[in-house]
């Protein structure tokens, strides 16, 4: 059985590391500051008893003040798993760092995001549409899209 | 005197016989060899995510269906896994192992086609896939009857599945079953040991173990390169963790690897099934569950093993009829992102074997 990491025990070892990276707690879920996300992001790769080698998703919520980006992380080595998330705020051109030198996992699905929420990663290799057309205006998995 | 060359652009799809739907690849040849390739999505993309932002819980497992549409059964279980995950809905023990059993069944099809495709790319052209098709017809003439559709089953709900079976399923089930091992037995004969696949096969296409996991890989694709990792076991659901079976892998992760995997989860599939009819217990087949399901304001992530590999749906409600964010993670647009690193340098008949060895649906791909 997987079983998800309990996030307020992760964070103690990330606050050592990056004091201010985590801004909010919950039970199975932390929130990381975009500034910090690729070291965050980084740490929890390459620790021991962390190993997360696996990103199974990533994907985007619009809550209309901010985007919440959530990252689904997995070990295989000690089958744990653990949800990042973190925020990015205004609407016009939003811009989060990329995590595909990490994990080539999101290099699909960042495009997906970048296509549908309009949210620009930078550092992304190709970042441009995936399933809309190039000509194609505007993001259509905002929640004020057809408003 | 050595001959000028000059590399050139060839675009195979979007209808080509061997892109499996609708899907374009940029190709660019030196002769016949692939020196940059550019896998271009969309044809098929209907914004699933999107709308199903605007249905009822129940009213978007028919959208489930159109995902990976060689396998709805598995999409409609992780849609509903999830749901009750989210809403923390429980389901009968009869419903339980009516999932497991039209599961394993739908894997059987799902890999029957994909093996057929497979040997229609190498070149075997839809021999193989007819003798594929005539145990797959007898599948579906057994989801049919419990379903009764024949490709898009919208068979199960959150909180169960949709109806019980008929009386004459269990008896022409058990007749399947065992007949299926001598078909499975029949295409070893022809196939397994087949010189001309060997060499068309055989370290062709291969997917290194650590650009698997990176990739996201997951599913056959990723237990071909001997990596053991299949949600049925390590994170199980349902109550797959009742049942005895293997996790088959392949040693380097070429294109016949993926092809051996297939074979092998089908036996194993057999073995779940039949273990699966002895236990089924008596009893209701649906939880009570309001038409219109208000799960509490949270999120939920639930995956499974789907013939392709993990099929998630992550799901947000707002506490209203309708998921606020449904997003659905697709193993084959997953495994296809090392497609460039795997086909350049090779010729372009490997080109289609390789693709043809992930065994995508683009249906899954685009959403």
């Amino acid at each position: 059985m997987t079983t998800s990491l309990k996030a307020p025990e992760v964070v103690k070892q990330i606050q050592t590391r990056f004091p201010g990276a985590v801004t909010e707690v919950t039970d199975t879920a932390l929130v990381v500051d975009s500034k910090s996300l690729v070291d965050v992001m980084s740490f929890l790769k390459d620790t021991a008893g962390l190993d997360f080698n696996y990103m199974t998703t990533v994907t985007a919520i619009d809550y209309f003040q901010y985007f919440e980006v959530v990252y689904n992380l997995v070990s295989m080595e000690h089958n744990h798993s653990l949800t990042v998330k973190t925020r990015v705020y205004g609407r016009d051109n939003p811009k989060l760092p990329s995590v595909v030198s990490l994990w080539r996992s999101a290099d699909h699905q960042e495009r997906e995001i970048y296509d549908l929420m309009g949210i620009t990663f930078e550092g992304h290799p190709n970042m441009k549409r995936i399933v809309l057309w190039p000509e194609f205006r505007g993001h259509p998995q905002r929640k004020d899209y057809l408003k | 005197m050595t001959l000028r060359t000059e590399p050139f652009v060839l675009n195979m799809g979007p209808v080509h016989p061997s892109t499996h739907g609708v899907f374009r690849m940029r190709v660019t040849l030196d002769g016949e060899v692939v020196v940059n390739l550019e896998p271009v999505f969309g044809y098929l993309h209907r914004g699933i995510e999107k709308l199903a932002e605007e249905r009822t819980y129940t009213g978007i497992v028919p959208l489930t269906d159109r995902l990976d549409y060689v396998a709805s059964m598995t999409n409609n279980l992780a849609y509903c896994l999830a749901v009750e995950k989210l809403a923390g809905i429980k389901v009968p023990e009869r419903a339980e192992y009516l999932r497991v059993i039209m599961s394993e069944l739908q894997r059987i099809a799902a890999h029957l086609i994909s093996i057929g495709s497979f040997f229609n790319d190498c070149g075997a052209y839809f021999t193989p896939f007819l003798y594929m098709f005539r145990e797959r017809e007898r599948i579906v003439d057994l989801l049919e009857m419990v379903s009764g559709q024949r490709l898009l089953y919208n068979y199960m709900r959150p909180g169960g599945v949709s109806q019980d079976i008929p009386e004459e399923f269990l008896p022409a089930l058990k007749e399947a079953l065992n007949q299926m091992p001598k078909y499975i037995d029949e295409y070893e004969r022809l196939l397994k040991d087949n010189e001309i696949l060997y060499a068309r096969a055989r370290g062709v296409g291969i997917l290194p173990k650590e650009m698997a996991i990176s990739i996201g890989a997951s599913g056959p694709v990723l237990r071909g390169c001997g990596v053991k990792w299949d949600i049925r076991k390590v994170d199980p659901y349902s109550i797959y963790d009742r049942f005895e079976f293997d996790i088959p892998t392949g040693t380097q992760g070429d294109c016949y690897d993926r092809y051996r995997v297939r074979v092998e989860e089908m036996k194993q599939s057999l073995r779940i099934i039949e273990q699966a009819i002895k236990q089924i217990p008596a009893g209701s087949i649906r939880s009570d569950v309001p038409q219109l399901i208000r799960p509490p304001v949270g999120e939920a992530y639930a995956h499974l093993e789907a013939p392709t590999g993990e099929l998630g749906f992550y799901l947000v409600s707002d506490g209203s009829i309708a998921p606020y964010r449904c997003h659905i993670r697709a193993p084959s647009l997953m495994n296809l992102t090392a497609l460039r690193d795997m086909i350049v340098g090779w010729k372009v008949q490997d080109l289609i074997l390789i693709f043809g060895s992930f065994a995508i649906t683009m249906g899954e791909v685009d959403r």
